[in-house]
């Protein structure tokens, strides 16, 4: 189990180190970078100069590509062109709003996925299954910007009920009692947590609906039955619990699409996480906030899938890996 | 009963009690019929503009040469649905793809997926005569006003048609999806079966490129992709679905491997091997034919995803440049005016979903349809 482990980790590490050599290579063969802002036409070619020397930016680039790679290594993720400040204050400031999104939708789709999926498995081909096997291929096949946006028509605008954006209420929050505060923080979380989460929730009821009904078409749930177990007992312990064992693994697996929806989510509901700010990095062409993006982004789904990888093998323990 | 369809096509699998397919091909004929009413009084000004409005056009030529088309196409089916084709085994020699399309049959889902897949295509082809303006002239009726007859989705701030703007979106949206999953499927397959035939380093060097791409998101990939190339003029149509080809291949990649790692230990690979065929017949010939019915499946779900893809690229204005109407744009122009006129941004947004669940059925219908364990349930 630690070889493989091992393994797998050092097997992650080229592969990191791949996505960072393609997403300079990228940088390097775009036009422009984040200096132009500094420079107009009249621009001495001087200025132009030290301005460029100021950020490493006069060196070939195979010997910056080379720096690069030892910051990175070494944990210096560098200046924000842009910002005037470090990369990794700016990336630390970002990432823990943006695991606390990806967390509550984990929470929301496991939970609205796992319901939906067991009792469409217990009804199977009836009309409760039928209806929601057509409401999740609706979500599933909705875009989240699109669910996010009628979300904050409905919920907003129309019948005030849930804040539009941002993470805390902007003028009420630092005189509220650490209660209100911790529920008002709630309140903005509802709305980005449902619109990232809803069409994998209606994934995830697909895979929990064919999971239980291959785990109750198993004989140990015949036994159950035999030996008189009400019937809620058979589905919940004895079902669920063995059906869950796969839904849980591909729990890391939503890692790359929880990022590429909160960069959408994020965007809408002004919310301050790595979504938001790789698209602002995008947009200056601020290559150390894009390469520290990318960087944390590759390192949480490597992590992820090795987690998934590893949580297979816990819970279900007719999986060895040598 | 069945020649009924020789009149009204559908009419015949009605009456027969094939619904799913009778109501698919009436609804093919009121298509037709509603371009024909909307569009042929307008037909000499459409084919033969004149030089102030912009000169000759080609798309009201395709929309006429699809109009007879699809015609042929509904009354074909009902005259084959009255007298059947004779069965010739030498025409049916293909038994792979005569099977799937027995079992896709069978699958209602699929099939009512597969027709409105069809409809949407049917639609975006015939446009021209359906849609009443042209999508980016202004002015064509009062700014924001709220759906109403004329205006079906109402109109924009600049008062243009929003309709007519959502149906030439739906021709850009499809045909982006289309050729990208082209693409993607082509080099996908490529690089599956070179890694699965080859085996050795080819396959662990092809595999580990997979890997490294499929670790990033993809849609913060292609954000990066056309951020950076921005201006060097990267925002066109053609660049947008090369560089959405470029990024999806990996998971057909996937499948084509473990299908020719299975397939290329069967016997008549040694009998190719045996008869001295080079490598690259052996491949194209022998191998990917028989690996491509997952590949199909997977490219009907990738084009929904494509579309799901292309819109949010439009919706951070990073996508087809404007003036050109696409949904995710038009959802984005949208955002400003969600209090004074939420049309705007409903409609596209609505159509987007039904064009990526018409997709997303008809890929499931195509998967049961390919896997033996579901056979028979039905």
């Amino acid at each position: 189990m630690f070889a493989y482990t091992l393994r797998k980790v050092l097997l992650a590490i080229p592969l990191v180190l791949g996505v960072i050599t393609l997403i300079f290579v990228l940088v390097e063969l775009s036009p422009g970078d984040a200096t132009d802002r500094f420079f107009t036409p009249e621009t001495p070619p001087e200025v132009r100069q030290l301005i460029e020397a100021k950020w490493g930016l006069d060196k070939p680039a195979h010997e910056r590509y080379v720096i690069t790679m030892k910051n990175l290594l070494t944990g210096d993720f560098g200046r924000s062109i842009f910002q005037e400040r470090p990369v990794f204050e700016i990336v630390m400031e970002a990432l823990p709003n943006t695991i606390q999104l990806a967390l509550m939708s984990i929470i929301i789709m496991q939970l609205v996925g796992v319901t939906l999926g067991s009792i469409q498995a217990v009804r199977q081909y009836g009309w409760a299954d039928s209806g929601i096997s057509i409401a999740s291929l609706f979500f599933y096949s909705m875009p989240s910007f699109w669910l996010a946006l009628m979300l904050q028509l409905i919920l907003t605008l129309k019948y005030p009920i849930l804040p539009s954006s941002g993470m805390v209420d902007a003028v009420m929050y630092d005189y509220m009692t650490p209660g209100e505060q911790i529920l008002d923080r709630m309140k903005h979380l509802i709305l980005p947590g449902v619109a990232l989460s809803i069409a994998r929730a209606a994934g995830i009821a697909r895979y929990m609906r064919s999971s239980l009904l291959e785990v109750i078409r198993q004989d140990y749930i015949r036994t159950a039955r035999a030996k008189g177990l009400p019937e809620w007992k058979v589905i919940v312990k004895h079902g669920m619990r063995n059906a869950l064992l796969p839904i849980i693994t591909i729990l890391g697996l939503q890692l790359p699409f929880l990022f590429s929806g909160s960069v959408l989510v994020e965007t809408i509901f002004a919310w301050p996480g790595m979504g938001r700010l790789i698209v602002s990095a995008i947009f200056t062409q601020d290559t150390p906030v894009i390469i520290g993006c990318f960087f944390v982004f590759t390192l949480l789904v490597v992590a992820g899938n090795l987690i998934a990888d590893l949580l297979y093998s816990v819970v279900d323990p007719r999986i060895r890996y040598s | 009963m069945k020649q009924a369809g020789l009149v009204l096509p559908g009419l015949g699998h009605l009456l027969k009690g094939d619904v799913i397919n009778g109501l698919g091909l009436m609804l093919y004929v009121g298509l037709l019929v509603w371009a024909a009413v909307a569009g042929f009084g307008r037909l000499p000004e459409l084919l033969f503009p004149p030089a102030d409005q912009g000169g000759f056009q080609l798309h009201p030529w395709v929309a006429l040469v699809s109009w007879i088309g699809i015609a042929a196409l509904c009354w074909h089916t009902a005259f084959r649905f009255w007298k059947p084709a004779p069965f010739d085994p030498e025409v049916d020699k293909n038994s792979q793809w005569r099977e799937l399309k027995k079992q896709f049959r069978r699958n209602r889902t699929g099939v009512f997926g597969l027709h409105f897949v069809n409809v949407l295509i049917f639609l975006a082809l015939l446009t021209p005569f359906i849609a009443p303006h042209h999508p980016d002239v202004i002015d064509v009726g009062p700014s924001l006003s709220a759906p109403q007859w004329g205006h079906l989705m109402g109109t924009d701030e600049f008062g243009r048609d929003l309709f007519s703007r959502v149906m030439y979106g739906a021709r850009i949206s499809l045909s982006i999806g289309f050729i990208a999953v082209a693409i993607s499927a082509t080099l996908g397959t490529l690089v599956g079966s070179i890694a699965g035939f080859f085996g050795g380093k080819v396959d662990s060097g092809l595999m580990w490129v997979t890997d490294l791409l499929l670790s990033l998101p993809r849609l913060v990939l292609l954000l990066a992709i056309v951020g950076f190339f921005r201006s060097a003029g990267a925002q066109s149509i053609f660049l947008i679905v090369v560089i959405l080809g470029l990024t999806g291949w990996m998971g057909v990649s996937r499948i084509v491997r473990s299908q020719i790692l299975s397939l290329k230990e069967q016997d008549f690979v040694q009998a190719c091997r045996a008869l001295g065929l080079p490598n690259w017949r052996i491949i194209v010939v022998h191998l990917v034919p028989n690996a491509l019915a997952p590949v199909i499946v997977h490219a009907s779900l990738a084009i929904g995803s494509t579309i799901l893809v292309e819109a949010a690229l439009s919706f951070l204005g990073l996508g087809v440049p404007p003036p050109t109407a696409t949904w995710g744009a038009i959802v984005n122009d949208g955002r400003e005016y969600m209090r004074s006129g939420a049309w705007i941004t409903v409609f596209p947004g609505l159509m987007i979903v039904a064009a990526v669940m018409s997709f997303n059925l008809l890929g499931d219908g195509l998967r049961d349809a390919l896997d033996p364990k579901l056979r028979g349930r039905h």
